[in-house]
């Protein structure tokens, strides 16, 4: 075994699963977790913990792991957080825990996410169940979303021993879990719905089908519901479009939408009634995470499909990893390029995406530079369906129907960092309600903050 | 799950129901829409409250069968229980938000086409209950289908007309419109609500009459709370969310055409799960010998 290289984890061969929507990944097996944990020289001043930012003890569990005792592992790995399963798949690693493992100095980090994914599988594999709180307190706090934020702010306050509602606005819990995150990359009856379950093992009760600002409002629910504390924890749900002509026609869609079909409605399955647009060539225009999901799905939907991003390789703003199995799955990628109109036949259904050639001039406000259009370098790539992926904001649904929560130009609430509190007295909040669209890493890091927020809010009142 | 109070089927493929959703029920306004699901697998279906009645926690809902969902609902029978219903959405009429000195003051029409009459009752009813009797024309295309005639003769003026002249006045809605306005009628506010292409041409209609008008547009919607932006329409140079800057627009600003277009979107697919469902496994495609 080389100690400075990480044990390869087992995935579904790029040319099978490019058809399927199983999951890409397929995990560790006890050896081989065994064999990574035997890597890390577990640190006396952990790097690790420092880029987690819910601040798991990683050194302590991966010594669970090179022991074989997994359950132990979970045990501490629950302490921190509610959704293992989630985090060890989707988190960007390479930027958080491994990014600062010494390992990763001279060769390879410790893998950590995929030891985490390792250690919550088997834990929901052998009904290994977090902890519920032994003491009620006897208040009640209500959580709006069941999305990251939502649930670790919600699974945390549980623990302490709260009376924990969520509400969430669609028919099931999981928010971005659920409708954007797509199935070959992070399970959902396998992975999602066990930890959605193990929140509610807590003591949680999840309310679907309410949309606060429209079913009821924060005021209500403090007022006349006797919640005393409330987590908005809404994400940010609102698609971006470029205001480009032909942007109306038949064919073109948010990433959202398309996403949401297939994750949340699973139209990507025949026997769904939701339906969804099987193109025969796609644009998606973007370079995110969202980007990637929505090329992957409709790649696997039967389409050729092209990323068109007007930055440079190196901007996309995506993970590399998402990018690496995109490329090995055939998306085209059309770099330094950008859409200008979108085309349309006489029935108005899209038939090609005018696009023109940029280049890299002078770095913007981002740091990175910034791209100019080459004049006159217009040209047409033929598609049937553009996807728009833009990213997305927070919905102001919450915060205009609440009286007294200050948000700010981009409709994002103001919430402290620290423990989460806005403007408003009792209320908290955190997630892409709070930063604009980010990570699923951070909206927990933000729950959990809330949470804590929260209890002493609730203490001394 | 959402308990199904009453069920009864108004005239062929035109359904009613009374259901149980006491946090829809406690809020909404004429004007605004639920969301509901049939069994857990389900499409997301956008419905138009049609009345409510806050005491019960109870909504009514009326429906046509047009594809595999709604035939589904269809089904459905007093006791049975929806999955899931999600309300309410979208903004209440602007008459709601209007003082009633102003509107006691306007000579208000509304249009209804077909199963359109429903989302129309709750408005009609509301101003009924402020004291203001309105003027109401219901289209239908023939006797049989007409629906909601006695509440709708309760809370308005109401004007029948039948497309093929089986009862009441004889002709479409627009003809209507323009015998009352020719008969001395003048009219400051139209709500038409209906058909897409009879909306279109309702709001041609009162532009030419300079009537402000006022419809109510249903396009293609996923989540109905403005994350998927399919409702997309085009409302002079601005597009516009359906389900949260709606549903009701300025009917003399909207892009028809369009908005027709875009509800073709899925019909291609809805199609072939029709055939699915009403042929079962023999005819859906792949024997090679019909498309």
């Amino acid at each position: 075994m080389d100690v400075l290289k990480k044990v390869p984890v087992r995935e579904q061969d790029a040319k099978v699963r490019a058809t399927n929507f199983d999951e890409v990944c397929l995990g560790y097996n006890k050896e081989e977790a065994m064999e990574e944990a035997s890597r890390c020289i577990n640190c006396k001043n952990a790097q690790c913990m420092k880029g987690c930012p819910v601040a798991i003890n990683i050194p302590a569990f991966i010594e669970q792991v090179k022991n074989g005792d997994i359950e132990k592992a979970y045990e501490i790995i629950s302490e921190s957080s509610s959704l293992p399963a989630v985090c060890g798949r989707v988190c960007p690693q390479e930027s958080q825990c491994e990014g600062k493992c010494i390992r990763g100095i001279k060769g390879e980090p410790i893998s950590i996410g995929k030891l985490e994914r390792y250690v919550a599988d088997y834990a929901s594999q052998n009904g290994i169940k977090p902890q519920a709180a032994k003491e009620k307190k006897g208040k009640k706090v209500a959580v709006i979303g069941s999305g990251p934020a939502g649930l670790t702010c919600a699974g945390d306050l549980a623990k302490m021993g709260y009376d924990v509602t969520i509400f969430e606005a669609l028919h099931e819990a999981g928010g971005v879990l659920v409708y954007g995150i797509p199935e070959f990359r992070l399970p959902k009856s396998a992975v999602v719905a066990k930890e959605i379950e193990n929140v509610k093992s807590l003591g949680v009760k999840i309310e679907t089908n309410v949309i606060i600002g429209k079913s009821i409002t924060i005021d209500e629910l403090m007022d006349e519901e006797g919640f005393e504390a409330v987590f908005i924890g809404s994400g940010a749900g609102l698609p971006k479009f470029m205001g480009i002509p032909g942007e109306t026609a038949n064919g073109v869609f948010s990433a959202n939408e398309y996403l949401t079909r297939s994750n949340l409605m699973k139209a990507f399955d025949e026997k769904s009634p939701t339906p969804i647009k099987r193109g025969s060539k796609v644009a998606v225009v973007g370079g995110g995470n969202v980007a990637m999901d929505a090329a992957r799905t409709a790649l696997r939907l039967g389409a050729e499909v092209h990323i068109v991003y007007r930055r440079s390789e190196e901007e996309l703003p995506a993970r590399v990893e998402e990018v690496h199995h995109a490329k090995e799955e055939g998306i085209i990628f059309d770099l330094l390029t950008n859409p200008v109109e979108i085309l349309k036949d006489e029935n108005g259904w899209v038939n090609g995406i005018k696009c023109i050639r940029m280049e890299l001039g002078e770095p913007d406000e981002s740091g990175r530079r910034r791209p100019v259009e080459v004049p006159g370098s217009e040209f047409v790539i033929d598609v049937d369906t553009v996807i728009m992926s833009l990213g997305t904001s927070p919905n102001p649904l919450i915060s205009s129907t609440t009286i007294g929560l200050d948000v700010n130009k981009k409709k994002c609430i103001i919430a402290d960092e620290e423990n989460g509190k806005t403007s408003k007295d009792g209320v908290y909040a955190g997630g892409d309600a709070v930063t604009g669209a980010a990570t699923v890493i951070l909206a927990m890091g933000a729950g959990k903050a809330a949470a804590k927020g929260i209890d002493e809010f609730l203490a001394n009142k | 799950m959402y308990k199904i109070i009453e069920a009864k089927e108004m005239v062929p493929n035109i359904y009613w129901m009374i259901v149980e959703a006491p946090r829809v029920a406690k809020k909404c306004l004429p004007g605004q829409f639920l969301i509901v699901r049939t069994d857990e697998n389900s499409e997301r279906i956008p419905l138009t409250i049609c009345d409510y009645d806050r005491e019960n926690g109870t909504v009514t809902i009326v429906f046509q069968t047009i594809g595999v969902s709604t035939t589904q609902m269809a089904k459905l029978k007093t006791g049975d229980s929806f999955h899931d219903v999600v309300g309410p959405l979208g903004r209440p009429s602007e008459l709601i938000d209007t003082p009633i000195d102003e509107l006691k003051k306007k000579s208000i029409l509304f249009v209804a086409g077909g199963v359109g009459t429903a989302p129309v009752y709750p408005q009609v009813k509301w101003l009924c209950e402020k004291g203001i009797m309105a003027d109401a024309i219901v289209g239908s295309k023939t006797k049989d289908l007409l629906i909601m005639e006695d509440e709708m003769s309760k809370v308005s003026n109401l004007y029948v007309t039948t497309d093929d002249g089986s009862y009441g006045r004889s002709g479409m809605v627009t003809k209507v419109i323009e015998d009352l306005v020719s008969e001395g009628k003048k009219y400051d506010l139209c709500v038409a609500i209906g058909p897409m292409i009879m909306m279109k041409f309702v709001a041609k209609l009162t532009k030419e009459l300079g009537i402000p008008t006022i419809v109510s547009m249903n396009p293609i919607m996923v989540d109905g709370t403005g994350m998927c932006g399919a409702c997309r329409v085009t409302v002079g140079d601005e597009v516009k969310f359906a389900c949260v800057d709606g549903p009701e627009f300025d009917g003399h600003l909207i892009n028809f055409d369009e908005a027709m277009k875009r509800q073709q979107l899925y019909k291609t697919e809805e199609g072939r799960k029709m055939l699915e469902l009403t042929e079962g496994d023999t005819h859906h495609g792949g024997c090679g010998n019909c498309n």
